[in-house]
């Protein structure tokens, strides 16, 4: 009691010193994120929305730009867009690190402060604060529960697109599943849609007699895998493990679910703690550089509630 | 007066015409062999209705290309369009209009083909009334339909709400008549369609024409512009039946629905025999050229010996083998 109350105090004072000092200091803050080209992405962009109409309302000075690109290209002009505006801060979730660590260093050379959301830069010199999930586990804890669930089995892989994000996820899966009695059938790329991850499925179900799991990465294409295995009508498979945490799939998880008993968290969220993070720490001198890793948690009928945004796009 | 061009374009190409249309069909015989070659299960009754089933769209949207490449156009939106039309369609279904029942789905469906045609209209016209070349329309309109369609569904996905219509709407994509799964039955009514259209009325005589020669299809008093519009009109048709029978698949449209289709649906066709330069259209090589897409695909997952990550450069050359093989038919059928 005494803990919470002080904690109160501690936010209160925060909140005031906020306040106070919001009449008088002028701050931008740009946000450069991917268009919403799937799920994820939308989930990235509804956040950052999200948290910008909340941010301002708080800081009555604070004017935050979100812009999103549809490529790498396009975002390393946006960067310098933003910056030729004139900025305080930049919050961004690159493309993909190799196009766009030249691109953001020039943007810190103008003496901005920098967060890097997701994906790690090739020098992490430039970022002053990086927050993340963590990719590797993502596959880990599926692969563990699966694990814990199944003892021995067969199992098939629905992989996203060949690129880092999938390669991490894809080994923490391999590490915590090696050694055991289940049996890796086969790996394939759904490229995070639904319609493909569909084909793939079909295609498993066709070639495999029996199949006692399905790992699919992303709940996007774990809606297609649900919808093969509904038309072909099997009773072998005994559940399906997605991730990220779309709101469909974290419903039928609170809803106990039989197929769907589990969701590992990869949360588009994360673009508006670094929002926060990085306006605390211009209004309020904090501090928050640093590196901030988010759990893949494992998302059970018994937390699901916690994770369910219904407004959300995703 | 159109009889000049319709007459002399079948005589001259007569001795070809045979082998090439059959070309295709021999190009998937032998992918059927080789698919049966590589494991048991392709030739089960289940596969392959489902790779067949998963043929329609690009089959039915490529039926609609076959008329739009044959007048000498080309249509770049369709994937973009068919996301759009499914994302107004599922959104009229969550609407709550009409009975909750039979006569929603039914009005959703004639809306999906009112916004096609539309769609369709709009590419025409803007590239005959214009005067812009159709790559260039097709590809701002792809753009276009594609920034909808993420706009509509806020970055998310548009996923129909009421899970009686999805019970009622369901069968058009996983049921069957007489074992014939339904998409299949669509598959086979749109082609026939397209190809009385294209073979047996004036306006077919008139669109090959056009694409073989624009300035003597004028001079022969065929309202070039005209042909061409409504060659774009079809096309959105064709997009909207396809979406007819996509959106009971998974109920739902994102911003990844029909990604990369108007290439699938531009292969199929040069697949099936239609030039790419226009003056000829085979809508049944074009069924054929979706159906061995598919199978292409199909191929490569029921295969083991290939790495996930080789698959797209094995699917390339295989595509290039079988037109490879087909080109080598048509050279002998010449002799």
């Amino acid at each position: 009691m005494k803990r919470a109350l002080t904690g109160m105090t501690a936010l209160a004072l925060i909140w005031s010193a906020g306040l106070a000092r919001a009449e008088d200091r002028k701050l931008t803050v740009a946000v450069s994120i991917p268009a919403a080209d799937h799920g994820w992405t939308g989930g990235v962009v509804y956040q950052a929305e999200r948290a910008k109409t909340l941010l301002e309302a708080q800081h009555p000075g604070l004017k935050i730009i979100v812009k999103t690109s549809t490529d790498g290209a396009s975002q390393a002009n946006a960067l310098e867009d933003l910056t030729t505006q004139g900025i305080d801060a930049l919050v961004t979730l690159p493309q993909n690190s190799d196009e766009l660590t030249d691109p953001i260093r020039q943007v810190k050379a103008k003496g901005v402060f920098v967060t890097v959301v997701d994906r790690a830069l090739s020098d992490p010199t430039i970022q002053d604060l990086y927050v993340a999930g963590n990719n590797p586990d993502v596959g880990r804890v599926a692969g563990e529960y699966m694990k814990s669930k199944l003892q021995s089995g067969n199992v098939v892989v629905i992989r996203g697109l060949p690129i880092v994000i999938d390669e991490e996820r894809q080994k923490g899966f391999d590490t915590a599943v090696a050694g055991s009695g289940l049996k890796v059938l086969e790996k394939q790329f759904g490229n995070w849609s639904r319609d493909d991850a569909f084909k793939v499925m079909q295609d498993y179900l066709a070639k495999y007699p029996k199949i006692d799991a399905v790992w699919c990465q992303d709940d996007d294409m774990a809606v297609g895998v649900l919808e093969a295995i509904k038309q072909a009508s099997r009773k072998d498979i005994q559940f399906v493990i997605g991730g990220a945490g779309m709101k469909e799939m974290i419903k039928r998880v609170a809803d106990g679910d039989t197929m769907i008993p589990v969701d590992v968290l990869y949360p588009p969220g994360m673009i508006a703690t670094a929002m926060e993070l990085t306006v605390i720490g211009l209004y309020d001198q904090l501090p928050v550089r640093g590196r901030y890793v988010l759990d893949a948690t494992l998302v059970t009928k018994a937390n699901a509630k916690t994770f369910y945004f219904p407004d959300s796009p995703f | 007066m159109s009889g000049i061009s319709t007459k002399s374009a079948p005589t001259r190409s007569l001795p070809s015409v045979d082998l090439a249309a059959v070309a295709p069909f021999a190009a998937l015989a032998v992918l059927v062999a080789l698919g049966a070659l590589v494991n048991g299960n392709f030739l089960s009754v289940e596969n392959l209705t489902n790779v067949l089933t998963r043929s329609a769209f690009i089959a039915i949207i490529g039926v609609g290309a076959t008329f739009v490449i044959a007048a000498g156009g080309i249509d770049l939106s369709v994937g973009s369009m068919a996301a759009f039309v499914a994302s107004v369609m599922i959104l009229f279904m969550n609407g709550g209009f009409g009975d909750g029942g039979l006569g929603t789905v039914a009005t959703a469906m004639l809306l999906a083909l009112g916004v096609g045609a539309l769609c369709g209209l709009a590419n025409g016209l803007t590239t005959t009334l214009g005067r812009i070349e159709p790559f260039i329309v097709t590809l701002g309109t792809m753009g276009i339909f594609r920034a909808l369609t993420i706009y509509l569904a806020a970055g998310g996905s548009i996923a129909m709400k009421s899970q009686d219509l999805r019970a009622l709407y369901r069968p058009v994509y996983f049921g069957n008549v007489g074992g014939v799964p339904v998409p299949i039955l669509v598959i086979v009514a749109i082609a026939g369609l397209g190809a009385f259209i294209l073979y047996k009325t004036a306006f077919g005589r008139h669109v090959v024409a056009v694409g073989s020669n624009e300035d003597v299809a004028r001079y022969s008093g065929i309202r070039v512009n005209r042909v061409k519009t409504i060659t774009y009109l079809i096309q959105g048709l064709c997009v909207a039946v396809a979406v007819l029978v996509y959106v009971p698949r998974l109920g739902a449209a994102t911003a990844t629905t029909g990604l990369l289709w108007e290439l699938q649906a531009i292969t199929a066709v040069v697949i099936g025999g239609t030039a790419l330069r226009g003056g000829v259209g085979r809508v049944w090589g074009t069924i054929c050229g979706a159906m061995i897409l598919e199978i292409i695909g199909n191929i490569m997952v029921l295969s083991s010996f290939i790495s996930e990550y080789l698959i797209g450069a094995v699917q390339g050359a295989i595509i290039i083998i079988a037109m490879l093989v087909q080109r080598s038919l048509m050279n002998r059928a010449r002799g």
